[in-house]
């Protein structure tokens, strides 16, 4: 071959990024927050990931046999999903939730649509929501951390988002001692889906992301930064009735969302201006969600919804082609 | 001869629901259980069968000009007749069934076969078209009401399948599980006329 003349269309220099290896340093950049995941909620936080990472990649298998398709196992991209969304699950989330979320996110939620590439939403968050709409019971029973050699099994209580809520329903007023956890909200101490609790585990994760290159700051600083601007003025105008940024961004799924789901190349605009306002979106609706909405946590309904705009997105943000004259506006 | 094809393509060839895809407003609002979507079903299907006779035996004295409402005006009687009936015996599928028994008037299905067919062909050739693509009607219904229902609420038109351990799958009775459903439906009715092709050539 090398002494041929070979001729292909443009591009001809490959960065040699491949589909697999994307995916790969995806699940490198998680296996913190499983780490995690795993100290505080034991065992539970381990079958979950173990039935939703084999569960996945079986039914991505199933697929491609009943679709007579290329089996695509080895890009990773199945064993991704499941690990996302086992992170997004709570930790007393029975198996049969979890190998269920696995069936809708591969299936539902990606090989219907014609697999890797074609899916309009993030198939972990579909799941996620499915199972949400679902299981009400099931998906927001939340248990404490219980971190391994505690001696403790499992005890009920409730997120910081979901305590918040329900206080300010009661009451109108933030619950008593709110501020008080930052530390732990940090170190992910809190009740919550087993892998959006440790803000610092999922903050290594995403610098190994953005030294990969895999993702670019527009998404992750424009969401955030807009949850925190919001939620920041909502807080300005009344604090003792609306919780204080910091609050905002260490609890619920913000972090997991911004740098892990709402990134995800498939579902997220293609250009700079557009993951801007992508993100953008995608933080307004999390914050009127959270302080106005029926849930307590709004960033998979926010991701989602924004997914669906995508299309939109790229068409108003579509770049100037290279060697054009801007349209002259009429 | 005739008849029995007329009668048998509403059924599966030209099924309204899953190949005409007509009618679905209905199809995907009521079929929350079995018995809801066989009652819309029903419902229907005798709405279809009296205005195929009626739009048959006028279609001579009806100006082409003005078909489309002389349609309605037959086809809303005959709702008004079932909204009524249904009132007064089943009053419980009447209250469950709520809006869409006055939206029949409005079903692409009726309408399309007192255009498509009624108004071309005679009174027999008409009720025979009417059975048919009532009884395929309602037979898509009742599948779908009854997947719907097994898997959202763990019944069979009203009978617990799987004893009271079971976690009913809400979204199926939801919005979306109508939608989702009637996808999956179609894709294995595709892939069966696939197969069957296959295996005729």
């Amino acid at each position: 071959m090398s002494d041929q003349l070979y001729l292909s269309s443009s591009p001809h220099i490959h960065s040699g990024e491949t589909t697999d290896k994307v995916m790969r340093a995806v699940i490198y950049s998680l296996l913190p927050a499983c780490g995690v995941a795993i100290y505080f909620f034991g065992l539970p936080a381990l079958m979950l990931l173990l039935v939703c990472t084999v569960g996945a990649v079986a039914f991505e298998a199933l697929c491609a046999k009943l679709f007579h398709s290329k089996l695509a196992i080895a890009d990773g991209s199945a064993a991704l999903t499941g690990i996302l969304l086992a992170l997004n699950l709570p930790p007393s989330a029975p198996w049969w939730l979890a190998l269920l979320g696995a069936a809708i996110a591969i299936i539902v939620g990606k090989q219907v649509y014609g697999g890797l590439g074609y899916n309009p939403f993030n198939p972990a968050l579909v799941a996620r929501v499915v199972l949400l709409i679902s299981f009400p019971v099931q998906m927001t029973s939340w248990s404490a951390p219980a971190p391994l050699g505690s001696g403790v099994d499992a005890l009920t209580t409730a997120t910081p988002l979901g305590e918040w809520k329900t206080a300010v329903m009661l009451t109108g007023k933030l619950p008593e001692g709110m501020a008080s956890g930052f530390g732990s909200y940090f170190v992910g101490n809190m009740a919550g889906c087993i892998g959006e609790v440790s803000a610092i585990a999922l903050l290594l994760g995403a610098l190994y992301l953005f030294w990969k290159r895999i993702i670019t700051w527009q998404i992750p600083v424009s969401f955030i930064g807009t949850v925190v601007v919001v939620g920041g003025l909502f807080w300005l105008s009344d604090a003792t009735r609306y919780p204080d940024p910091l609050f905002h961004l260490l609890t619920g799924g913000l972090i997991l969302g911004a740098f892990f789901m709402a990134t995800d190349m498939v579902t997220s605009p293609v250009t700079g201006r557009g993951m801007l306002v992508y993100g953008f979106g995608c933080g307004l609706v999390t914050v009127l969600i959270r302080l106005f909405g029926g849930y307590p946590e709004g960033v998979s309904f926010a991701i989602l919804l924004m997914n669906a705009a995508t299309p939109l997105i790229d068409r108003y943000t579509r770049p100037r082609v290279f060697g054009t004259v801007a349209e002259v506006e009429r | 001869m005739n008849l029995a094809r007329e009668f048998s393509k509403g059924i599966w060839r030209e099924n309204a629901v899953f190949r005409l895809l007509l009618g679905l407003c209905p199809t995907l609002a009521v079929t929350t259980s079995a018995e809801n979507g066989l009652g819309m079903g029903l419902a229907t299907t005798f709405v279809l069968i009296c205005s195929n006779i009626v739009v048959s035996l006028l279609r001579k004295l009806i100006p082409a000009k003005v078909r489309i409402p002389a349609f309605i005006v037959i086809i809303a009687s005959f709702v008004t007749v079932v909204q009524l009936g249904m009132e007064a015996y089943v009053y419980d599928l009447y209250k469950s069934l709520g809006i869409f028994i006055p939206l029949i008037v409005v079903n692409c299905l009726i309408l399309g076969r007192a255009e498509a067919f009624a108004s071309r062909n005679n009174p027999l050739l008409s009720v025979v078209d009417g059975i048919g693509m009532g009884s395929g009607f309602t037979l898509a219904l009742f599948i779908l009401g009854a997947v719907r229902e097994i898997l959202g609420s763990g019944t069979l038109l009203g009978f617990s399948l799987f004893g009271p351990g079971y976690q009913p799958f809400l979204l199926m009775i939801l919005p979306p599980g109508a939608f989702i459903t009637l996808g999956f439906l179609l894709a294995g009715m595709n892939r069966i006329d696939a197969i069957r092709s296959v295996t005729r050539s």
